[in-house]
C-alpha cells in the first residue's frame, strides 16, 4: 500500500487548490466587486414617492379659484393577482373589457410594479368596489389629486396642469415620468410655489416584495412639503361679471388697480370651462379646444395685437406736450379731415380745434398735426432720430415691449423701428405723411389689451406704473416677487397728464364721443377707439379709469368687429367700473343690451 | 478494559473539535437564516434553528453510540449494511413521497429521513472492505469492475430517485481507487471529456476540432521528435480542408465547417495510418483514436443537445454552464446567492444584519445555500475561515488515513475525505457561481437531521477506527 504513497500529496494538493480557487473567487466578489452591494440594496429597498398636495388659489375677495379633488385609480400589481371572478369584476366596475385587458397585459410585462388599469373611477363604482375588493387580490385603489376650478371661470388666467413631457424630465431632475406640472397660466408661473416638494419613504422589502419596515429607521426618508396657497389680485365678482357681459363675443377686458399694478380682471373671450383640461379627458378636450374656430386657447388679453385706434391719441398728446411741439393752447384747423396735397385723412369736425376738445371729440386732423410736428422737431437732425425719440416714449408706456407680467404667454406687440422705414423708403428719405396713420393709432401698430390697460393705469397714476401682476399673496411669505413692487416712471411731466385727463373726463360728457357711457358720480375718464382691421367691421375699443382723483381702476375693453368704440365698448367699460366701485349696476338696460348682442365674425 | 481505556485516550480530539466547531458555526448561521423578530427564543421547535438543536443533540448521542461499537462490527457488517441500504433505496424508489421533485424521502410517522444520505457511509464501508481484501488488485479487471459496481449501484438508484446532486457524490469515491493505484490517465481522461463537454457550449465545434487536432499533433511531435512522419498527413489535412471549403462555397452547398474538418481528418488519417503501420507507432495509434473519440463525442453532444433534449432541458444545461443569464428563472438562486455573498464585503454586515438573508432573497438558505449567510453576515473573513476549517479537516483526515495500519481503515478514511470534499466543492462552488446548482448540503452546516447524522456517523466511524489503530496487530 505504500507503492502509491505519493498520491497522498496529489489528493492533498487537489483539495488545497480548490480551496485556493474558492478564496480567490470570494475575494473577487466580496472585496473587489461592488456591484453585488448595489444589487443587494436594490433587492431589499423600495422607495415610495410621497406627493405633496398642490397649493390652492384664491381671489382677492377670498373666492376659491382652484382646489384639489381626490379621485381614485384602479391599480394592479400583476404578480399578486390570484384567480378571480372576471365576470363579477367587470360588472362591478362597469369596465370596458377590451380596454381593461389592453392595460392589464401591458402591466404584466413588469409584474412586480404597480400599474394603472382604470383611471378616475366614478364615485358610485368606488363605493361598490370598496365592499368587494377583498375578492380581488393584486388590485387596489390609489388616490390621485385632480385640480378643480369651482367657478368654472378665468381659464386663461389659471391655466392647467398636465403630465410632464420627455424634455422636462430630461432637463429638470425634480420631475419624473408621470408627474404633473403647470402648463400655462399661473399654474405654470407659480409652479414651484404651488407644487411643494416631493418626499420619499424608503422601506425594506423581502423577497416577495412585502414591506418589512422602514429602511434604516427612516434615516433617508424625506417628508413631502405641501404646496403653498396663493391669493390672486383677481376680483372674482368682477371677473365673472365681465365674462357674463362678454358671453360668446370675441374680445377682451383687462382691469388694473393703478396704484399697485394688480390685475383685477383679465378676460379673453370666448373662453372655456377650465375643468375640461383635467384628468383623463385632457387630451381629447385639448384637441377640441385647440381646433375650435374661436381659438379658445388663445389668450387675447396678452397675446392679441390690435391697433390701438384713437385711444393712442392720449399717448401722442402727452409726447407732444413733453417734447414741447404743442402746448395746451395749441389749436389746429379741422376741415373734415387732414389735407396735404391730394392726401386726405378724414375727420368729422369743421372748425378750429383746441387741445381738450381734440381728446373729447377725438379729432384726427389735430393729431395728424401733432404727429407731424413731433417728427419734424428741429431738436433732432433727421426724421429717423425724431421718430426713434417718439418710439422710446411709446415703449416707456409699455407698448410694444413685454411688460413682464406673471402670464408667461404674454407677447410684446409691435411698433416698427426707424430702420424699418429706412429699409422701405431709403435712409431718412421718408416723410411724416408716409406714417401719418400712426398719429391716430392705426397703421403698423399692434398692442395687447393688457398693454392698453397698463397705459391707462399710467395716465391714471399721472406718469408711472407697476408691472401688472396677478399674484397678491403667497402663503407664508410676506412679499411678492420684487419686480412687481418697483415703480416704473415715464419721463413725462405729471402736469401734462392732468391736462390730458381733463380731456378724457369730457369724453363721457355731452359733446364727447361717449356720453352714452356716463354714470353719475363715478368720475370716469376715458377715451374711445375704433380700430380698422382686415377682418370685417372695426373693433370697438374703450379705455377708462375712475375716479379721476385717486383712481381705483383702469380698464381696457376690446370688442372685435363691434364698430365704434362708443357704441358697445364704452358702456361695457362703465359697467365694469361701476360694478367694481359700487358693486351694483345703475343701468341694467345696458347690461341687457350687451349680454344679448352678438357680432358677426368672418371665419 | 485496557482496550477501552486505550481508544478513549487515542481519540483524535483535534478532529472532534473541528467537527464541534463546524456544527456550532452551522447552527449560528441557520439561526440567522431563519431568524425573525417574532421568534427570538433559541429553543423554539417551530423554528428550524430550534429543530436543528434537537438534531445536534441527537447527533451527539449517535456519535457516542458509533464510538462505543466495536471496530470489528463495521468491518464484519460492511457488506450487510451496504446491502440493507441498497434495499432501502429500492423501497424508497417504489414508495417514497415526492419532495422538491426528488423522490428520496422515507416517512415514519411525522418523521422523515433521506436514505440516500446514509448510503454514503455504507458505500464507503463496503468499498473499503472490498479494497482491503488481501488479494485485491486494482489492475485486475474483475476487481476493478467490482469496485466500480459498488460505487455505481447506489449512484444509479439515487439518479432514478431524480436526485442528481446526491448521486454525483459517489463519483468522488474514484479518488479512493486512485489512491489504491488506478492509473491517473483514466481520471485525466474523464476530466478531459468533462472539459470538452462544457467547452462545446462555449466555443463552436469547428474551433474545438482544430484545437484537438493541434494538441494531438504537438503531442505526437514531442513523442517522436520527427516532423517527417506527421508532415504528409498535415499537408493532406490542410489541402483537403481548403479545397472542400472552396468547393462548398462555389457550389453553394450548405455544409457546416465542422463536417469539412471531419472529412479532411479522415483523408489525412489514411495517409498517417500508413506511417503507423510501417513504423509500428503504438502511441500514435492511441492519440489518433483519442482524436476520433473526442470529435465523435463533440458531434454526439451537439446532436443530443439540439435534437433529443426539449427546450426546458436545454435551458437548464445552458444556465448551469453559465451560457445563459436568467436572473428570474433557473439562474435566480445563483444570482441571489452571489448578491448575498458579494454584498457581505470584507468583514460582513454582522450577525442578524444581512438584509438578503433576513428578507429571504435566497431560496433554501438554511439548507443548500447556508454559505450565503456566512458570506453576507461575516464577509470574506467568515467565508475564508470556513473554507480553511474545511481544508484543515480534510488534511487531518488524510493524515489520519495515511497512519492507519489496516488497509480497511485507510481506504475508509480516504472515502470519508473524498465524500466531504465533493460536498464542499459543489455546495460552495454553486453559491459562488463556479459549480452547477445541484442540491447537496454543506457538511455539518446545512439544516437537516438526515445529512447531519449521516456525516456524523461517517466521520465518527473513522475516528473510532483511528483510535483503535494500535490494537489491530
Amino acid at each position: 500500500m505504500n507503492e502509491y504513497a505519493n498520491r497522498y500529496y496529489v489528493v492533498l494538493i487537489l483539495m488545497l487548490s480548490v480551496g485556493l480557487i474558492f478564496v480567490i473567487r470570494l475575494f473577487s466578489i466580496q472585496a473587489l466587486d461592488n456591484t453585488y452591494k448595489k444589487s443587494a440594496e436594490n433587492n431589499s429597498r423600495r422607495t415610495v414617492i410621497e406627493f405633496p398636495t398642490r397649493g390652492l388659489v384664491y381671489s382677492r375677495d377670498s373666492a376659491l379659484l382652484v382646489e384639489n379633488l381626490s379621485s381614485f385609480d384602479l391599480m394592479v400589481i400583476p404578480e399578486n393577482v390570484q384567480e378571480y371572478d372576471t365576470v363579477a369584476f367587470m360588472r362591478v366596475l362597469s369596465l370596458d373589457s377590451a380596454k381593461f385587458y389592453t392595460a392589464y397585459n401591458k402591466a404584466k410585462k413588469r409584474p412586480s410594479l404597480p400599474a394603472t388599469v382604470y383611471k378616475e373611477i366614478p364615485d358610485s363604482i368606488f363605493t361598490k368596489f370598496q365592499e368587494i375588493k377583498w375578492m380581488f387580490s393584486g388590485f387596489y385603489l390609489q388616490t390621485r389629486a385632480l385640480r378643480y376650478y369651482p367657478l368654472k371661470s378665468a381659464a386663461h388666467i389659471l391655466g392647467y396642469i398636465g403630465e410632464v413631457n420627455k424634455n422636462i424630465v430630461a432637463s429638470n431632475k425634480y420631475y419624473k415620468q408621470g408627474d404633473y406640472i403647470g402648463i400655462t397660466g399661473i399654474e405654470k408661473t407659480y409652479e414651484e410655489i404651488l407644487r411643494g416638494q416631493k418626499g420619499k419613504k424608503m422601506y425594506s422589502v423581502d423577497a416577495r416584495n412585502r414591506v418589512r419596515g422602514s429602511y434604516k429607521n427612516g434615516e433617508f426618508d424625506e417628508i413631502a412639503i405641501s404646496g403653498k396657497n396663493i391669493m390672486l389680485s383677481i376680483d372674482a365678482d368682477l371677473q365673472l361679471y365681465g365674462e357674463k357681459l362678454m358671453g360668446q363675443k370675441r374680445g377682451s377686458i383687462v382691469a388694473i388697480e393703478p396704484s399697485s399694478g394688480e390685475i383685477l380682471c383679465l378676460i379673453s373671450s370666448p373662453s372655456y370651462n377650465p375643468n375640461l383640461l383635467v384628468g383623463k379627458n385632457i387630451a381629447k378636450n385639448y384637441g377640441q379646444l385647440r381646433n375650435d374656430k374661436d381659438k379658445l386657447l388663445f389668450n387675447r388679453a396678452v397675446m392679441a395685437q390690435y391697433p390701438p385706434g384713437s385711444t393712442f391719441k392720449i399717448v401722442n398728446a402727452l409726447i407732444g406736450l413733453e417734447e414741447k411741439v404743442i402746448t395746451i393752447y395749441s389749436h389746429f384747423n379741422c376741415s373734415g379731415g387732414y389735407h396735404v396735397g391730394n392726401f386726405t385723412l378724414r375727420c368729422h369736425h369743421y372748425s378750429s380745434i383746441d387741445f381738450f376738445y381734440s381728446i373729447q371729440g377725438s379729432c384726427n386732423a389735430y393729431y395728424c398735426n401733432v404727429f407731424d410736428r413731433i417728427l419734424r422737431n428741429k431738436d433732432y437732425s433727421t426724421i429717423g432720430k425724431a421718430y426713434t425719440k417718439w418710439r422710446d416714449y411709446v415703449l416707456q408706456f409699455g407698448l410694444g415691449k413685454k411688460l413682464g407680467t406673471d402670464l408667461a404667454q404674454e407677447l410684446k406687440g409691435y411698433i416698427p423701428e426707424a430702420s424699418h422705414f429706412d429699409k422701405y423708403y431709403g435712409k431718412d428719405k421718408w416723410r411724416p405723411l408716409m406714417l401719418i396713420s400712426m398719429a391716430i393709432g392705426q397703421g403698423e401698430l399692434g398692442f395687447s389689451p393688457m398693454q392698453m390697460a397698463n397705459m391707462t393705469a399710467i395716465v391714471a397714476n399721472r406718469g408711472y406704473y407697476y408691472i401688472p401682476h396677478l399674484i397678491k399673496e403667497i402663503e407664508g411669505i410676506d412679499t411678492i416677487p420684487s419686480k412687481f413692487s418697483q415703480k416704473q416712471i415715464i419721463n413725462i411731466d405729471s402736469s401734462y397728464f392732468d391736462d390730458v385727463i381733463k380731456g378724457m373726463e369730457r369724453v363721457l360728457l355731452p359733446g364727447g364721443t361717449a356720453p352714452n357711457a356716463f354714470i353719475e358720480g363715478l368720475d370716469i375718464c376715458g377715451k374711445t377707439g375704433t380700430a380698422e382691421n382686415p377682418h370685417g367691421k372695426d373693433h370697438s375699443i374703450f379705455v377708462a379709469f375712475a375716479p379721476k382723483i385717486n383712481p381705483k381702476i383702469a380698464v381696457a375693453v376690446y370688442l372685435e368687429n363691434a364698430g365704434y368704440g362708443s357704441t358697445y365698448a364704452a358702456p361695457l367699460a362703465s359697467l365694469m367700473v361701476e360694478k367694481y366701485l359700487r358693486d351694483s349696476i345703475s343701468h341694467p338696460e345696458w347690461e341687457y343690451r350687451l349680454v344679448n348682442t352678438t357680432f358677426k365674425y368672418k371665419k | 478494559m485496557s482496550n477501552t481505556r486505550n481508544w478513549i485516550i487515542n481519540l483524535d480530539w483535534f478532529t472532534i473539535s473541528l467537527y464541534g466547531l463546524l456544527v456550532f458555526l452551522g447552527w449560528i448561521n441557520i439561526y440567522a437564516a431563519v431568524y425573525n423578530e417574532e421568534h427570538e427564543q433559541i429553543i423554539d421547535l417551530s423554528q428550524r434553528y430550534g429543530k436543528q438543536l434537537l438534531w445536534i443533540g441527537a447527533a451527539i448521542v449517535i456519535a457516542f453510540i458509533v464510538l462505543l461499537i466495536e471496530v470489528k462490527f463495521y468491518h464484519f457488517f460492511a457488506y450487510a449494511i451496504y446491502g440493507f441500504i441498497i434495499l432501502v433505496l429500492i423501497l424508497v424508489l417504489i414508495f417514497a413521497r415526492d419532495i422538491n421533485g426528488a423522490a428520496s424521502w422515507i416517512e415514519i410517522g411525522s418523521f422523515r429521513i433521506q436514505p440516500s444520505e446514509f448510503a454514503k457511509f455504507a458505500t464507503a464501508l463496503a468499498l473499503a472492505r472490498l479494497m482491503s481484501r488481501f488479494n485485491f488488485d486494482i489492475g485486475n479487471k474483475r476487481d476493478l469492475a467490482k469496485a466500480v459496481i459498488v460505487i455505481m449501484l447506489p449512484l444509479v438508484l439515487i439518479i432514478l430517485q431524480n436526485d442528481l446532486g446526491s448521486a454525483l457524490v459517489y463519483f468522488s469515491l474514484f479518488i479512493v481507487l486512485y489512491r489504491k493505484g488506478l492509473p491517473g490517465w483514466i481520471l485525466l481522461l474523464a476530466v478531459f471529456f468533462a472539459i470538452l463537454f462544457i467547452a462545446s457550449f462555449k466555443v463552436n465545434i469547428f474551433s474545438l476540432e482544430l484545437f484537438v487536432i493541434l494538441v494531438a499533433s504537438i503531442l505526437l511531435l514531442i513523442n517522436s521528435g520527427k516532423i517527417n512522419e506527421l508532415a504528409p498527413a498535415l499537408a493532406v489535412f490542410t489541402f483537403t480542408l481548403i479545397i472542400s471549403w472552396i468547393t462548398a462555397n462555389l457550389t453553394e452547398v450548405n455544409i457546416e465547417l465542422h463536417y469539412l474538418v471531419f472529412i479532411a481528418l479522415v483523408l489525412s488519417s489514411i495517409v498517417y495510418i500508413y506511417w503507423i503501420y510501417r513504423k509500428k507507432l503504438e502511441v500514435a495509434l492511441v492519440v489518433l483514436s483519442l482524436v476520433y473519440a473526442s470529435i465523435l463525442f463533440l458531434f454526439s453532444v451537439e446532436y443530443i443537445f439540439s435534437k433529443v433534449l426539449g427546450t426546458h432541458q436545454q435551458n437548464r444545461i445552458l444556465v448551469l454552464i453559465g451560457e445563459k443569464e436568467d436572473p428570474r428563472g433557473i439562474g435566480y438562486n445563483v444570482n441571489q446567492s452571489k448578491i448575498a455573498i458579494g454584498s457581505g464585503g470584507l468583514i460582513g454586515k454582522g450577525f442578524l444584519q444581512g438584509t438578503q438573508t433576513k428578507y429571504k432573497f435566497v431560496p433554501e438558505q438554511s439548507t443548500d445555500f447556508i454559505f450565503c449567510t456566512v458570506g453576507e453576515e461575516w464577509g470574506f473573513v467568515g467565508t475564508t475561515t470556513v473554507i480553511i476549517l474545511f481544508l484543515v479537516l480534510f488534511w487531518r483526515i488524510l493524515i489520519m488515513a495515511e497512519r492507519q495500519k489496516m488497509e480497511f481503515s485507510m481506504y475508509y478514511g480516504y472515502a470519508v475525505a473524498s465524500i466531504l470534499f465533493f460536498h464542499f466543492v459543489v455546495n460552495i462552488g454553486m453559491t459562488i457561481g463556479l459549480a452547477p446548482v445541484v442540491g447537496i448540503p454543506l457538511p455539518f452546516f446545512s439544516y437537516g437531521g438526515s445529512s447531519l447524522w449521516s456525516f456524523t456517523v461517517m466521520l465518527f466511524i473513522f475516528i473510532k477506527l483511528d483510535a483503535t489503530r494500535q490494537n489491530i496487530l
